[in-house]
């Protein structure tokens, strides 16, 4: 009898969580899905994970080509989001209800609903955010304090930073312009961007070489080949545990902010186990989990209580409190102004 | 009858090979030509044109990069040629049995790892603090480290490095098939070395050279890593401009004209090239 009721019991919990399970197929950065958080996930919800890891750019560009499919949960920037929305329908709307918002940061949240919003509907939440500014070996590249320092002759030969839309951001407000605050008008925008691509041309004999993913930067900082670049605060941090001399340091005319988020593709087909992925990793234990992976700090309320006081301290080393209130956030990128920076980023590349 | 079932045998033959063509490669064109006519004139509207043909013209920056890409490919060209050349010969008229197999075996053997872990060959050798560097400081040459890493003659020296096979090949099949008793008789009759090579080695070898030359400059022109990896801050590839175009810019319409663009033109200087040569390409196609 006993046997009997426990075995129509666990077929009955096997069906049930046969229905339920789903694959959740994950479009993210490194980090930001790491192996024990996804076997603790895996084995508390019955669903799969199976990550793909991307950037901003290629993400989009898969999303596209597929019109939102192959992917059941991406992660891309919050400025990200809104433009390429209107221009190919990539993402659906999500639903608000299935999140746990009092697992966020309200004003981290807020904010990126209100840059994820198209058309009154919600499509993104917050999930790692952090900066990009300047990765020093302070030994020997001490002086610069800004982007624009990086064309200084103190440091000639031993720069480099990405032929991306992040540069020509820094470059303009280190050059005392203000990029975002002219994103509504092409013509003031051109102007700008004008302006940086003269910069930004003069200051090419100084640049080792362009660099294209994250290793490739850590490899020039660590042999010494390059001794300043514009990258990540995580680069920087990381590095610092190899040699002591290279930090990440907040440029005097601010650090820029990035948040990634969640967003579901319109083709998604595993809702379901992408909301519970994202209730999963917002819970303070998780988030410090993924904080440790990634090395940045993510959304979730208490999320920084429980990481290691190593990452703290080179953050507070980082980010004194007028470095975080100047941190420069990134409002919704407008679409077509990438095609004018695109422009100007490939005259930068042939410029001589 | 018998007709009948030659006819349905050729056609059983052609099936996937007409497959393969048309799913793999007319159809994806005729998508990205249709992509290239479309110009984007605002949010998720478009309209047939040529513009994006148009922008190719009229910015200057894109057709110095694909004059430099195709100059460049056409060194890599030459130069593999040259090196090539005298390999071939070794190995297909002064070596016999296993030295011509061992010999034809070390060209082979770089290709058996990726094109990838080859080009991370390079960069460990050439960059400012790797193997070549290491050694002139060591050896007392220079003072201090030197960069050989991003620029042009990195790129050439992977281009080169990558397409080697595909020149040796084709010349030692052609090479092989040349009859020692016309050298020999060239010899009796007084030619000087460089006669030979010029009025019996080099004409006979020609379809193997033309179709060696072909191979090899389209894929030094349509190679994307090693430029990439290799290359430096000027160093424009116009593979890199298409993928920009595509992956970072969302630009689909613009990326689709450049490829049809580089196909174009690339075919272009072929087609130039055979006509310069005194070759066609059915004869190449029939000796080699």
């Amino acid at each position: 009898m006993k046997t009997t009721i426990f075995l129509s019991a666990s077929a009955l919990a096997l069906s049930s969580f046969g229905a339920q399970a789903e694959t959740l197929r994950l479009l993210t950065w490194g980090g930001y899905a790491p192996e024990n958080v996804i076997e603790m996930f895996e084995a508390e919800t019955g669903h799969t994970v199976e990550v793909t890891k991307s950037n901003n750019e290629e993400m989009i560009a898969k999303l596209r080509a597929t019109n939102g499919g192959g992917f059941d949960l991406a992660q891309p920037s919050q400025d990200r989001i809104a433009g390429p929305q209107i221009e190919f329908g990539i993402y659906k709307p999500l639903d608000l209800s299935k999140i746990d918002a009092s697992q966020f940061i309200p004003s981290m949240l807020e904010a990126t609903k209100a840059n994820t919003t198209v058309d009154g509907e919600v499509y993104g939440v917050p999930h790692v955010w952090g900066t990009s500014g300047l990765v020093l070996n302070t030994a020997m590249a001490g002086d610069v304090k800004d982007y624009t320092d990086l064309c200084s002759d103190a440091v000639a030969g031993k720069v480099s930073y990405r032929l991306k839309r992040a540069t020509l951001t820094g470059f303009a407000f280190a050059m005392g312009m203000d990029p975002f605050a002219a994103y509504d008008d092409e013509e003031a925008y051109q102007d700008i961007l004008d302006k940086v691509e003269a910069k930004l041309i003069e200051c090419k004999p100084n640049v080792k070489a362009y660099w294209g993913g994250g290793d490739e930067l850590k490899n020039l900082l660590r042999s010494g080949e390059v001794t300043a670049a514009m990258a990540w605060d995580t680069g920087g941090w990381q590095l610092n545990d190899d040699n002591p001399d290279i930090t990440f340091v907040a440029p005097t005319s601010g650090a820029l902010g990035w948040i990634d988020t969640f967003a579901i593709p319109a083709r998604g087909r595993a809702d379901e186990a992408a909301y519970a992925w994202i209730n999963f990793v917002m819970q303070p234990e998780i988030a410090a989990m993924i904080t440790g992976a990634a090395g940045n700090f993510t959304a979730s309320k208490g999320g920084d209580a429980n990481v290691d006081d190593a990452l703290k301290a080179k953050y507070q080393k980082s980010f004194p409190q007028e470095a975080i209130d100047n941190v420069k956030w990134y409002p919704v990128v407008p679409a077509g102004i990438e095609a004018l920076e695109g422009a100007t980023l490939d005259r930068i590349n042939a410029a001589n | 009858m018998g007709t009948d079932r030659t006819r349905l045998g050729f056609w059983l033959l052609i099936a996937p090979l007409a497959v393969w063509l048309l799913a793999l490669i007319v159809l994806p064109h005729v998508g990205m030509f249709l992509v290239s006519l479309r110009e984007r004139v605002g949010v998720r509207e478009y309209e047939t044109s040529l513009a994006n043909y148009a922008v190719f013209f009229n910015e200057p920056l894109y057709w110095n990069t694909f004059a430099r890409t195709a100059y460049m490919s056409i060194s890599a060209t030459a130069l593999t040629l040259l090196i090539g050349f005298p390999i071939a010969y070794y190995i297909a008229k002064l070596t016999r049995g296993r030295t011509k197999t061992t010999l034809f075996l070390m060209c082979l053997i770089p290709f058996w790892v990726s094109e990838l872990v080859r080009t991370f060959g390079w960069m460990i050798l050439l960059r400012e603090t790797g193997i070549f560097s290491g050694l002139l400081q060591y050896l007392g040459l220079v003072g201090g480290p030197v960069e050989m890493l991003y620029n042009d003659a990195a790129i050439m020296t992977g281009l080169v490095y990558t397409s080697m096979l595909f020149m040796v090949v084709p010349l030692v099949t052609t090479l092989d098939s040349l009859d020692d008793s016309l050298i020999e008789a060239g010899y009796d009759l007084g030619a000087s070395g460089f006669a030979i090579l010029r009025e019996i080695v080099i004409p006979h070898a020609m379809p193997g050279i033309v179709s060696g030359c072909i191979v090899v400059f389209m894929l030094s022109l349509g190679n994307y890593l090693t430029p990439i990896l290799l290359g430096g801050k000027d160093s424009l590839w116009f593979t890199g401009l298409i993928y920009d175009q595509f992956i970072t810019r969302f630009n689909w319409e613009l990326g689709s004209a450049f490829g049809f663009l580089l196909l174009g033109l690339s075919s272009l200087i072929v087609f130039l090239g055979l006509k310069l040569s005194g070759q066609s390409l059915g004869k190449t196609m029939a000796q080699t």
